[in-house]
């Protein structure tokens, strides 16, 4: 028997309204997110790819309570929270912990580091006194890294990368079992990116964690996800474990997106897909597949109905029609192309 | 072919408390017509600063000290030196035979100014034309920058495009007078993938049809290998590194540049559970503190006190065209290669 996921949401949608005209009426809608179905398995990375305008933050802030859905169910381990009161919630946010983009603008500047993470405590471990805080805020940061003599000190002393590692132990400092990471290493140079990320492997090793990691890098998910979900204007259009994703992509969005992603083999430029025009407003999406209208494979059929997303192979699913297609995968170029030193490394 | 830019021994100081703190230490390259060179760094480096002052948009002195050369064709076909003019003879050439595009393009545009408007401003600054003729101009470059519709989006506001159009529009300004140098700071960083892929296409295009040197400002070697002939890799204000791309990306021997290669993810090893990736310890050094010697040799794995720490690496030439700062640099190639 498969074992139970450890969040899983049906048909999940998120709408915003949009204010137009002279009298400021809600004359149409954002649909942010539209009808996502997705699990999460216990000690699961997923990773969450798309462009900006593709809804795969809302999505992250939906699964968890921080944007009620619009309509549809989250199951947070065999509890349905859709319907729960903020006080209801308040025992399953503990559980639940997020990590931002800007390390910048999400830490306190007016608080020390010690106050940024025993702020969590405070709210959620009523029971621990003062040095009882201060030795897990101690404990927290070690765990990322940091000396625990950090915790006087106030964020503007810090580089981006040690206040993204504050970051991460204020999330983890509740020992929380899901952790949604929104953009957490965008912000972020390449070697301290490399920095973050092997953090985020090893205590999401050490602690069991579930993820949700939320990225428009391909490269990155690529990296830490086990599975991965692609999203296009508000719709999960393939879903996949990670290498049979890169390996073998059924959805020409997938296709045309990891196409597009520059890589450091020099010598070799691949041809590309070069997707035309820019992801359409999500007020009136196209009729049908949503991709339609930047598709280079776009038939009739396309515009007829919106497809489903459907299995197309174990654990592998995609919203494409056309199973006729053999799309081109970014290992087929890679493969020889890299350097021998980098294969070595 | 002579090139269109030679920047030769440029230094850029900041005024600070303390005196003037060094945060560019005599540069120079040049870039032939057609060709473009990626400046590769982190932030902090000094790459971003080393563009600013060869447009001459870093703060007069004596906030800042600019020492060095960078010399470039005026309209009548002589050399002049940027660093040397005063800013009423920097109007003829900035803008004219020398353009900018920046990473964030909504800050770049005037809010309340129409597209249309702005490249037509951009053309009549330089050149003697009628408001309709200019229009006219402005209508021909969106359609060379791939605008769709061009002729409706003439009267729309920066506000009403995506940040996609938006970098087309600084594109065509920047190209209005047909420059011989287009510096491109990080111009594609705010975009998505797919956008970045239209603009890098675009740029090639268009350099390939007017011949422009390019001097391109990015952190991400992946875009390097897609745009650049050539590539330089700046650290604490010096380059370490430079190369053609085929040689600093397959085979970089600096152990800084091989640093930052390893620290990127790799697409080929998407999804296999791979090993921790390569990172680089502690931080770039405070320029008003440089370390002593090669300023990477604090963060170096393959660092040796008593040659690292003592004598700054002159940048030698280690095959024909690739050159790199590092004093073990034979050695480190003969244990079969730096990790």
């Amino acid at each position: 028997m498969k074992p139970r996921p450890l969040i899983e949401a049906v048909g999940l949608a998120k709408y915003f309204p949009v204010r137009q005209g002279l009298l400021a009426r809600n004359s149409a809608v954002v649909r942010a997110v539209d009808g996502v179905d997705l699990t999460i398995a216990r000690s699961e990375v997923l990773g969450l790819v798309g462009e900006s305008g593709s809804g795969k933050s809302t999505l992250g802030r939906s699964l968890m309570m921080l944007d009620p859905p619009t309509d549809g169910q989250i199951v947070f381990d065999d509890t349905e929270i859709t319907p729960f009161s903020d006080r209801l919630l308040q025992p399953y946010r503990k559980r639940m912990q997020m990590v931002f983009q800007d390390p910048f603008s999400s830490l306190n500047p007016r608080m020390t580091v010690g106050e940024i993470l025993e702020m969590p405590l405070r709210f959620h471990a009523a029971a621990l006194d003062k040095a009882g805080r201060r030795e897990k805020a101690e404990q927290a940061l070690e765990t990322v890294g940091l000396p625990g003599q950090y915790l006087t000190r106030y964020p503007h002393e810090f580089s981006g990368g040690q206040r993204q590692r504050i970051g991460i132990a204020r999330a983890l400092i509740l020992e929380p079992e899901f952790i949604m990471a929104d953009e957490p290493v965008s912000a972020l140079d390449v070697s301290v990116q490399a920095q973050v990320l092997n953090l985020f492997a090893r205590v999401r090793q050490n602690m069991n964690l579930t993820m949700l990691f939320v990225t428009h890098d391909l490269a990155v998910v690529g990296h830490i996800a086990d599975r991965v979900a692609v999203m296009y204007l508000g719709r999960i259009v393939e879903i996949a474990p990670t290498r049979t994703l890169f390996a073998q992509p059924r959805h020409p969005y997938t296709e045309a997106l990891m196409s597009a992603i520059p890589m450091p083999d020099s010598g070799n430029r691949r041809q590309r897909i070069v997707l035309k025009g820019d992801i359409p407003s999500p007020i009136s999406p196209p009729s049908g597949c949503a991709f339609r209208t930047r598709c280079p494979y776009a038939v009739l059929e396309c515009a007829q109905a919106r497809p489903p997303l459907r299995l197309v192979e174990p654990g592998h699913q995609s919203a494409c029609i056309r199973d006729d297609l053999t799309l081109v995968s970014p290992l087929d170029a890679v493969s020889e192309a890299s350097p021998t030193w980098a294969r070595a490394i | 072919m002579s090139a269109n830019i030679t920047v030769s021994d440029l230094s850029v100081s900041f005024r600070s408390a303390r005196g003037y703190v060094p945060v560019v230490h005599g540069i120079s390259f040049s870039i032939r017509p057609g060709e473009t060179l990626a400046l590769v760094g982190e932030s902090g480096s000094g790459k971003s600063v080393t563009s600013m002052a060869i447009m001459k948009l870093l703060a007069p002195a004596p906030m800042t000290r600019i020492e060095g050369r960078a010399v470039v064709t005026d309209n009548q076909g002589n050399p002049v030196d940027l660093v040397a003019l005063d800013e009423k003879q920097l109007r003829h050439i900035r803008g004219n035979r020398i353009a900018m595009i920046f990473q964030e393009p909504l800050t770049s545009l005037n809010p309340v100014h129409t597209v249309g408007d702005q490249i037509a401003e951009a053309i009549r600054f330089h050149e003697r034309l009628s408001k309709a003729e200019a229009r006219r101009r402005a209508l021909s470059l969106l359609e060379q920058v791939g605008i769709p519709e061009p002729a409706k989006r003439l009267d729309t506001y920066p506000h009403e495009l995506s940040g996609g159009m938006r970098q087309r529009v600084m594109i065509a300004i920047a190209l209005a007078m047909e420059p011989d140098i287009l510096i491109a700071d990080e111009p594609t960083t705010a975009l998505d993938v797919t956008v970045q892929a239209q603009i890098l296409g675009l740029l090639r295009d268009l350099q390939r049809k007017k011949g422009m040197a390019i001097l391109f400002i990015t952190h991400n070697f992946g875009v390097v290998a897609e745009i650049a002939d050539r590539v330089m890799v700046m650290y604490a204000g010096r380059i370490v590194e430079e190369g053609s791309v085929l040689h600093v990306l397959s085979s970089p021997r600096m152990p800084y540049t091989r640093g930052l290669l390893a620290s990127v993810p790799r697409l080929e090893h998407a999804g296999l559970g791979q090993a921790e990736l390569g990172t680089i310890p502690g931080y770039v050094p405070d320029p008003a503190a440089p370390p002593a010697g090669c300023a990477f040799h604090p963060r170096c794995a393959h660092n040796k006190p008593g040659i690292c720490d003592v004598e700054p690496p002159e940048l030698v030439e280690v095959r024909a065209g690739h050159q790199l700062r590092c004093s073990r640099w034979q050695e480190l190639c003969l244990e079969g290669g730096v990790r």
